[in-house]
């Protein structure tokens, strides 16, 4: 059981670096704002949720639990809000041709 | 004691700012800067016993929330500074108006 | 394995810091300020110091953070006149060397120190148990170095006053802070509706514990702050004028409690700022939620700047 949980915490926190590797790569190689933005939301929003899903086991107590859930919850709400309002004003400030 | 090299650097890398940076706004920043390191000194200090001693953590929670407002009041001057005169710096050899 | 991650943490504050001073514009600069708050926050985190990590997050990187991305906005220096002020290079070599000095000269002071490391923190363990809190530093914060902490809640006290000075004579005792229109729709007006009940139950519930866990006035009077604030940008909350009496409480709430229960030491216990044996931990709280709301409301007005706008 312990090793199951190990195996399982280890694969998904590695997959959420992963994906915090490859946005940040994008963040800083792709050409225009839009598709940066896009790279960004995936590492934040999937590659939190899965280190967050990694961690679950080992917080201690499902009150902690539920806490890490709730970083989660208000990372993907902040998030998505700083996204779109950032990409309202690219969109504002360039028309597309 | 990585750490107090880095506080140490950073002391470095703010007092370089403060005295060679011309916008006011920069220097702010760079001060804000410096803070940290004397910080992160403390901190250091802090964690040298056995157990992370409390005195020198509560005074730099102090020195933080006093650092804000000092730096609250040097914006606002800099802003006040800004609409009276024009003027982002405290250059001395400006033309007179 | 903690040795690699230590040295690339501190790698990564010191590059972040150069950067925030070589960068061209204000606004990267600015960015990269917030960076390096919340990288400080992760070494105090290795420290062992999480209380210090909270307050640094909260307050050394978002409010700073937020009152400095005001100024950038307000500010458009001339930039001839900012190239006229910049030093000549053999300045700078010269800067350069005097600061590489000074940083060396600490950090051969900081690998020298002696070796027994001088340490209070037996002695504040000790007592916690007479004050009824389990967090030390809450307790030296609160008992055995209380007259600093009451000294820096007057601090933001005369920093809002002072801010407030800066207002123009025909503004005295107008609305702080620009005007921001109503979000009636939209990403921001939807964060603005949802976060505040969250995060007032956070801050709250972060000063609360403070008693026995990381955490306290000043992490949670910031979060608090914070929801005024993100409420009052998107237009759903009007701050009241500069001359509002509630305001004004609000404000001073916090110092009043703390000399208060100080002045009442001297009848009920030996001293000012002394605690009667078994009250400490209901008048510790007592002014922990006075202290809570006055480090709020200060935080907002300090981001707001000073009255501006009739009332």
């Amino acid at each position: 059981m312990n090793l199951f949980l190990t195996l399982f915490s280890g694969a998904a926190i590695t997959a959420g670096v992963a994906f915090f590797i490859a946005g940040t790569v994008a963040l800083l190689r792709f050409p225009d704002p839009l598709s940066r933005l896009h790279a960004l939301t995936k590492a934040d929003s999937l590659g939190l949720g899965l280190i967050v899903l990694g961690l679950l086991p080992w917080a201690g107590g499902w009150l902690a639990a539920l806490k890490l859930i709730l970083v989660w919850l208000l990372v993907l709400l902040a998030g998505a809000t700083a996204t779109q309002m950032i990409a309202e004003h690219i969109r504002r400030s360039e028309p597309p041709p | 004691m990585i750490f107090g090299v880095t506080g140490a650097a950073l002391v470095a890398l703010g007092l370089y700012g403060l005295v060679t940076q011309p916008a006011l706004l920069r220097k702010i920043l760079a001060f804000n800067l410096l803070g940290g390191g004397v910080f992160l000194l403390f901190g250091v200090v802090a964690r040298r016993g056995a157990v992370a001693d409390p005195v020198p953590q509560a005074l730099v929670i102090t020195g933080l929330v006093v650092a804000f407002a000092a730096t609250a009041l040097a914006l606002v001057l800099v802003l006040r500074l800004f609409q009276i005169t024009g003027a982002a710096t405290i250059a001395e050899d400006k033309t007179p108006p | 394995m903690s040795l690699v991650l230590d040295v690339m943490l501190a790698l990564a504050v010191i590059g972040v810091a150069g950067w925030t001073l070589l960068v061209r514009g204000n606004f990267p600069a600015v960015i990269g300020f917030v960076a390096y708050g919340l990288l400080l926050a992760l070494v105090w985190v290795r420290l062992g110091a999480v209380d210090v990590a909270l307050t640094e997050a909260a307050l050394g990187a978002g409010a700073t953070g937020v009152l400095l991305l005001f100024a950038v906005v307000r500010l458009r220096g001339g930039k001839a006149e900012i190239d006229a002020a910049t030093p000549s290079p053999p300045q700078r070599v010269a800067a350069a060397i005097l600061c590489g000095v000074v940083g060396l000269g600490l950090a051969v002071a900081m690998l020298n120190l002696p070796d027994p490391a001088p340490s209070l923190a037996a002695e504040a363990t000790r007592h916690l148990p007479l004050l009824g809190v389990g967090n030390p530093i809450t307790g030296v914060l609160m008992a055995y170095r209380g007259l600093d902490t009451l000294l820096e809640a007057v601090v933001l006290v005369f920093a809002v006053l002072a801010i407030w000075s800066m207002a123009p004579d025909r503004r005295w005792g107008a609305i702080p802070g620009p005007l921001f229109p109503v979000q009636s729709s939209g990403p921001l007006s939807l964060l603005a509706r949802v976060l505040p009940p969250i995060g007032i139950v956070v801050g709250i519930h972060i000063a609360w514990v403070g008693a026995d866990a990381p955490g306290g006035k000043f992490q949670g009077g910031t979060i608090l702050a914070a929801m005024g604030i993100l409420a009052w940008v998107a237009g759903l909350w009007r701050l009241p004028p500069v001359a509002s009496r509630g305001l004004r409480w609000a404000v001073v709430a916090g110092p009043l409690v703390f000399i208060g229960v100080g002045l009442l030491g001297f009848v009920i216990a030996d001293g000012f700022l002394s605690y009667p044996p078994g009250f400490a931990k209901p008048l510790i709280l007592l002014i922990e939620a006075a202290m809570t709301l006055s480090v709020a409301a200060a935080i907002v007005l300090m981001v707001a700047g000073p009255p501006e706008r009739p009332a």
